[in-house]
C-alpha cells in the first residue's frame, strides 16, 4: 500500500515522527473475513493531540481496541515508548499489563463506570496496583498495618486533585450511576488519569455533550497535556474538538488510512471531504476541483 | 358491592369487573370441567367409569368468579392507591429512626448473640437449651457463615458459584479423614481444612473463571456434583454412602467433653450434661462466622475488595485500568471457598458423622438463596436471612398444633419447602434486591451515603 509506505519514509519529517510515543505499524485486524483495520501506520507525537477521526464503521474503535489490548491485531506492531526510554511491544501484552506496565489509559464510547461505587471509589480502583503493592498483597492490609493506611491517603489525595480538575468534589461521596451524562465522561477521564498514563485515549470524549460541556472538555484536555505531560489519542466526532486542540489528525475510512496530517491540511483533503460527505466515484475529481478552488481561495 | 360506594367512574367499571369475573368463570369451568368435574376409577373388573364431581366444579367457578371480580373491583385499585400513597420521600422522623436501627442494629444482636446460650439456658435449663442452642443456634450460625462465605463470591465479586458446597465437603470430608486416620486435632485441621478447601477453589477456579454468567453457573454446579459423586464412588477412602462415623469430638485446649475424670465437667465440678459441649461448639461457630464478617469487612476496605466490587459492576472497565482481573477473581474464590471448608470441618466436628447426603445442590441451593434474599454484598442481610431461611425451615418443626386443624397425618416438616418457596416469592416481590440491597461505600471525602440499589449491578459472571 502506497499510502502506508509514504508514512515510513515521509518526504518532509512530520513533528510527530521525531520522538512518537506510539508508533502503529502496518496494523491489520480482521474478524473472518471483514477487514476492519487494513495495514494502518501512523505514529503519536510525544506531548501531542493526536485525533482519530473517520466516518462511521472506519475501525477507529478497532485500532483503539488493539492499541490497548482488548484486540490482538491479526498483523502489525503497536510499539509504545516511555519518555525514561522503557519501551513496549502493545500487540504482544495482555490487556490488563497494557494499563498497568505500558501506562496507557483508555475510555470508553459508551462509558463504562463503576456505576454503584462513589466517585471516590471509582478513582481508588484506578489505583489498584500501586494500593495492592502497598497493602502487601492485602495480607498486611487486613492486619491493619500504617504504611497501607498512608499509601491509601495518598490515593485519596490523588483522587482529590482529579475530582477537583474535573470539577467533581462537590459529589465525590455520591455514587457515579447517579451524575448527569456530561460529569459521567469528565470523571471517566479522571479516572484513566489516576492510572499515571503516559499515553491516554480517549473514545470519542465529547459525544453527547452541549457546546458548553464541549468546550470545557477542551480546556481540561489542553490543561491535562500542559500540566502531566500526558500524550492524547482521541477519536472524535465532534468537528470543532478535533480542530481547536489536536496538532495532528489521522483519517481513516474503511479501515484504511485516507489522510494524516495538521487539522489545516486534513480539513482541505479532497479524500477526507469525499469521505465525509459521500460523494460518487464519478464526481470525486469535480469536488476535488472545487476544494482546490477554495484552498486557493483561502491561501490568497 | 363496594364498587357502589364508590365514584361513578369505578360504578361504570363495577359492569365490566362484572363481564371480566363471567369471563374467568367460563375459563374456569372450561379447564376445571373436564379436570376435576371428570374421574375416572376402575371399578372391580378393572373396567374404567366416569365419576362426576359437578358440585365441586361449581364451587371452583363460583371461587374463580367471585375471587375475579374482587380482585378487579377492591384489591387492585387498593394496591393502586397505596403505592400511590407511598410514592412521598420518608420523613425525616423515618430516615432518623431507620439511620439509628442501621447503627444500632449489629452491635446489639452481637451482644444478644453472646448472651443468647445464658439466656435460653436460665430460661429452659440445661437439658431443654439443647434443642435452641443446637438447632437453632449453631444450625443457624453455620449457615450465617456459609452464607458471609459465599457473599465474597457471589455478592462481592458478582461470581454465581452453584456449587459452594462443594468447598463445605472438602472442608468436612478433610477434617473427618484426617482426624480419624492421623488423629490431628481439630485445632490444626481447621486451618488445613480451610487451606485445602481454597485449593480446591484454586483448582476450579484457573479453568473456570474465563466463562461468564449462566456458563460459570453450570460450571461450578457440575463441580459440586462431581465431588459428591466422587465421595460417594470413592468406597476406598470415603467409606462411599455409608459415610464416615465417629469422626473425634472437639477439645477445649486439651480439655474433651466427655465424662472421663480429666473432662470438662469434672475439671470443673459440674454435673454431666451435654449441654456444655453445644454452648461450646455454640461460641466456637460464633467465632468462626465472626472471623469471616472481620476479614470480609476488612478486605471490602482494601483494594482487592475495591476490585471485587469494582469486577461485579464492569470487567471491561477494570481490565482497562490494570487489574488482574483472572487473579481477582480467583482469590474471591479462594476465599470463598476457604471460609466454606472452615465451616465443613466444623459441622463434621459437631455432627461426629459426615456422608455424601449433606452435600447435595439444595444445600448449594440455599446458601445461594440466602445470599440474594439478604441482598448481595450485605453483611446483615446475608446474616438476616440465615436466620429467616434456615430458623423459619427450623420454626416449621415446631408447628405440631397444626396437627389439631389438619388431623394426624398431618406433617408440618413436609410442607417446608412449599413454604420456603412462596416465602421466597413473597420477598422477591416485596423486595426484588434483598433484605437490604443499598450497597454502604467503602472510602468517603466528606459523608458516608448509602447507594442505592438500583444503582449496584448484580454481576454478570
Amino acid at each position: 500500500m502506497s499510502a502506508a509506505f509514504d508514512t515510513i519514509a515521509p518526504e518532509v519529517a512530520a513533528p510527530w515522527a521525531d520522538d512518537p510515543v506510539l508508533t502503529v505499524e502496518h496494523v491489520s485486524m480482521r474478524f473472518g473475513g471483514l477487514v476492519a483495520v487494513n495495514d494502518l501506520s501512523f505514529s503519536v507525537g510525544r506531548g501531542d493531540i493526536t485525533a482519530l477521526i473517520g466516518p462511521n464503521g472506519a475501525g477507529k474503535t478497532t485500532v483503539f481496541n488493539c492499541i490497548t489490548g482488548f484486540y490482538k491485531p491479526t498483523q502489525g506492531m503497536l510499539l509504545l515508548k516511555h519518555a525514561s526510554g522503557d519501551s513496549f511491544l502493545l500487540e504482544r501484552m495482555p490487556d490488563f499489563r497494557i494499563s498497568a506496565k505500558a501506562k496507557v489509559a483508555r475510555t470508553f464510547q459508551n462509558i463504562r463506570l463503576f456505576s454503584g461505587m462513589t466517585l471516590l471509589e471509582n478513582l481508588l480502583v484506578a489505583q489498584h496496583n500501586a494500593l495492592m503493592i502497598a497493602s502487601g498483597m492485602s495480607i498486611l492490609g487486613v492486619l491493619g498495618v500504617p504504611t497501607y493506611k498512608r499509601a491509601e491517603k495518598e490515593a485519596i489525595e490523588r483522587a482529590r486533585y482529579w475530582l477537583d480538575r474535573t470539577g467533581l468534589t462537590a459529589r465525590a461521596d455520591d455514587p457515579a450511576g447517579e451524575l448527569p451524562y456530561g460529569a459521567q465522561r469528565r470523571l471517566e477521564i479522571a479516572r484513566a488519569m489516576c492510572t499515571g498514563p503516559e499515553l491516554l485515549c480517549l473514545d470519542e470524549p465529547a459525544a453527547g455533550l452541549n457546546p458548553r460541556e464541549s468546550a470545557d472538555l477542551n480546556a481540561l484536555l489542553l490543561g491535562i497535556r500542559e500540566t502531566e505531560k500526558t500524550s492524547i489519542l482521541l477519536i472524535e466526532h465532534d468537528m470543532s474538538v478535533v480542530m481547536e486542540i489536536s496538532d495532528h489528525v489521522v483519517v481513516l475510512e474503511y479501515g484504511t488510512k485516507i489522510s494524516d496530517g495538521t487539522p489545516l491540511e486534513v480539513r482541505s483533503d479532497p479524500r477526507v471531504i469525499a469521505a465525509y460527505l459521500g460523494v460518487d466515484d464519478s464526481e470525486v475529481e469535480k469536488v476535488e476541483e472545487q476544494l482546490d478552488e477554495i484552498a486557493e481561495e483561502a491561501a490568497g | 358491592m363496594a364498587g357502589a360506594t364508590r365514584k361513578d367512574t369505578d360504578g361504570l367499571n363495577a359492569a365490566a369487573a362484572v363481564k371480566d369475573a363471567i369471563l374467568a368463570g367460563v375459563i374456569a369451568l372450561g379447564i376445571f370441567g373436564p379436570l376435576v368435574g371428570l374421574k375416572s376409577e376402575q371399578n372391580m373388573r378393572n373396567e374404567l367409569v366416569l365419576t362426576t364431581r359437578w358440585g365441586l366444579v361449581a364451587i371452583i367457578v363460583g371461587i374463580v368468579i367471585v375471587g375475579r371480580f374482587l380482585l378487579t373491583t377492591v384489591i387492585w385499585p387498593t394496591l393502586r392507591a397505596r403505592k400511590m400513597r407511598d410514592k412521598p420521600a420518608p420523613t425525616a422522623a423515618q430516615i432518623a429512626r431507620r439511620s439509628a436501627i442501621a447503627k444500632w442494629f449489629p452491635s446489639t444482636s452481637l451482644v444478644f448473640l453472646f448472651l443468647y446460650p445464658a439466656i435460653v439456658v436460665s430460661l429452659v435449663g440445661f437439658q431443654g437449651s439443647l434443642k435452641w442452642v443446637d438447632n437453632f443456634g449453631i444450625q443457624i450460625l453455620i449457615y450465617v457463615m456459609l452464607g458471609w462465605g459465599l457473599n465474597i463470591v457471589v455478592g462481592l465479586a458478582g461470581l454465581l458459584d452453584l456449587g459452594y458446597v462443594a468447598f463445605y465437603a472438602v472442608g468436612a470430608y478433610s477434617y473427618a479423614l484426617l482426624s480419624i486416620h492421623f488423629g490431628l486435632s481439630f485445632w490444626l485441621l481447621l486451618p488445613l481444612a480451610g487451606i485445602l478447601a481454597a485449593l480446591w477453589g484454586i483448582m476450579l477456579g484457573f479453568p473456570v473463571l474465563r466463562l461468564r454468567g449462566d456458563y460459570l453457573a453450570i460450571v461450578t454446579l457440575a463441580f459440586g456434583e462431581i465431588i459428591r459423586l466422587v465421595l460417594i464412588n470413592f468406597r476406598e477412602l470415603t467409606n462411599g454412602s455409608a459415610g464416615i462415623s465417629s469422626i473425634p469430638k472437639i477439645t477445649l485446649f486439651g480439655i474433651p467433653f466427655d465424662a472421663s475424670p480429666n473432662g470438662f465437667a469434672k475439671m470443673f465440678g459440674l454435673p454431666l450434661s451435654s449441654a456444655y459441649y453445644k454452648i461450646f461448639l455454640y461460641y466456637l461457630i460464633l467465632l468462626l462466622a465472626l472471623l469471616t464478617a472481620y476479614v470480609t469487612i476488612r478486605l471490602r476496605r482494601l483494594p482487592v475488595g475495591r476490585a471485587w466490587e469494582a469486577l461485579r459492576e464492569d470487567e471491561i472497565a477494570c481490565r482497562s485500568l490494570g487489574i488482574n482481573t483472572t487473579n481477582t477473581k480467583l482469590t474471591a474464590f479462594a476465599l470463598g471457598a476457604m471460609f466454606g471448608g472452615f465451616a465443613g470441618s466444623f459441622f463434621a466436628a459437631r455432627q461426629g458423622f459426615v456422608s455424601p447426603e449433606s452435600f447435595v445442590f439444595m444445600e448449594s441451593a440455599v446458601i445461594v438463596a440466602i445470599v440474594v434474599l439478604g441482598g448481595m454484598g450485605s453483611m446483615i442481610g446475608v446474616a438476616l436471612a440465615a436466620v429467616a431461611m434456615i430458623g423459619g425451615t427450623e420454626m416449621l418443626r415446631e408447628l405440631d398444633f397444626l396437627k389439631a386443624v389438619f388431623g394426624n397425618n398431618f406433617d408440618p416438616d413436609q410442607f417446608r419447602m412449599l413454604f420456603f418457596g412462596l416465602a421466597m416469592v413473597l420477598v422477591m416481590i416485596w423486595k426484588p434486591r434483598g433484605f437490604v440491597g443499598a450497597r454502604e461505600p467503602t472510602v468517603f471525602l466528606a459523608e458516608r451515603k448509602s447507594i442505592s440499589s438500583s444503582l449496584v449491578k448484580e454481576g454478570h459472571g
